[in-house]
């Protein structure tokens, strides 16, 4: 007798008493691992959310040139330019952090220094990477 | 040991696929995409660099290439598979109501499938020359 069950049961008849939550995002100091764990997500998600952006274009491009240029002129707007800004930052920030997650994997890069130098670095190598992009594609033009 | 209504330890219980019965396939297939995302993401940064300020005709001419029409491909699957676990995940972890959390990941699959179709047809679409 006394299985898992039969404690459930006694359990549930207590009052619940106030117990403090688990703490959350406002109570920990902020960490550059935190911030970039976080960043990670958030460009994942961004980056997920313009899959749409990117299937429209293709799919404007298999329409016809009508089509193709009606998408163009849109990605060359000056709104179109920021989020095509934001999305290669986005996908070059989630790939960089994608390699520190490998160097994770791999079991280096743990002691307190390393983790808060890769966590750092990502954002400015993410970013150098952005403006090296967008200053080739520029000059291209 | 935790309980007395089985003779296997804990260790015997989770090993092989352990206790959810689908072992690290999720996290590993999360993995193996971003490798093959890291070396495709890198080629099509090019691409699509050497796309601006092309014309119509060279623009098809470009993602109608053979070589890069697979690559496309390739990365369309490559992207669908691991954005759809990535999402699955965070879904996972902020829905807690077990209806609209079971919406939220079919939908999801979904969103990816739909995503990875209209994207392949098309390529194969300027590909083929229809």
């Amino acid at each position: 007798m006394g299985g898992p069950l039969d404690r459930r049961m006694i359990l549930a008849e207590v009052k619940p008493a106030a117990r403090p939550l688990s703490p959350h995002l406002q109570i920990y100091r902020w960490s550059w691992t935190m911030a970039m764990s976080i960043a990670h997500r958030v460009t994942g998600t961004g980056l997920y959310l313009g899959t749409v952006l990117i299937a429209a274009w293709l799919v404007a491009a298999a329409s016809g040139p009508a089509a193709y240029d009606a998408a163009q002129a849109v990605a060359g707007s000056i709104i179109g330019l920021l989020v095509l800004f934001l999305y290669s930052f986005a996908l070059l920030h989630h790939m960089v952090g994608g390699l520190r997650h490998f160097i994770w994997d791999m079991g280096h890069g743990f002691d307190p220094q390393t983790r808060t130098n890769l966590a750092k670095y990502s954002v400015f190598v993410s970013g150098g990477l952005t403006l090296l992009v967008w200053i080739a594609a520029l000059a291209l033009r | 040991m935790q309980s007395n209504s089985s003779m296997r330890t804990p260790l015997g219980r989770v090993r092989g696929l352990g206790s959810a019965k689908s072992g690290t396939g999720h996290f590993w297939l999360q993995r193996v995409t971003a490798v093959s995302n890291l070396i495709l993401a890198i080629i099509f940064v090019f691409v699509v660099i050497s796309l601006v300020g092309k014309p119509y005709p060279a623009a098809v001419a470009t993602l109608g290439n053979p070589f890069i029409a697979i690559l496309a491909l390739l990365f369309i699957l490559s992207a669908c598979v691991h954005m759809r676990l990535g999402m699955q995940v965070v879904i996972e972890d902020y829905v807690h109501t077990e209806g609209l959390k079971i919406l939220a990941v079919i939908a999801n699959t979904f969103f990816a499938i739909a995503i990875g179709a209209a994207s392949a047809f098309a390529v194969l679409k300027l590909s083929f020359g229809g």
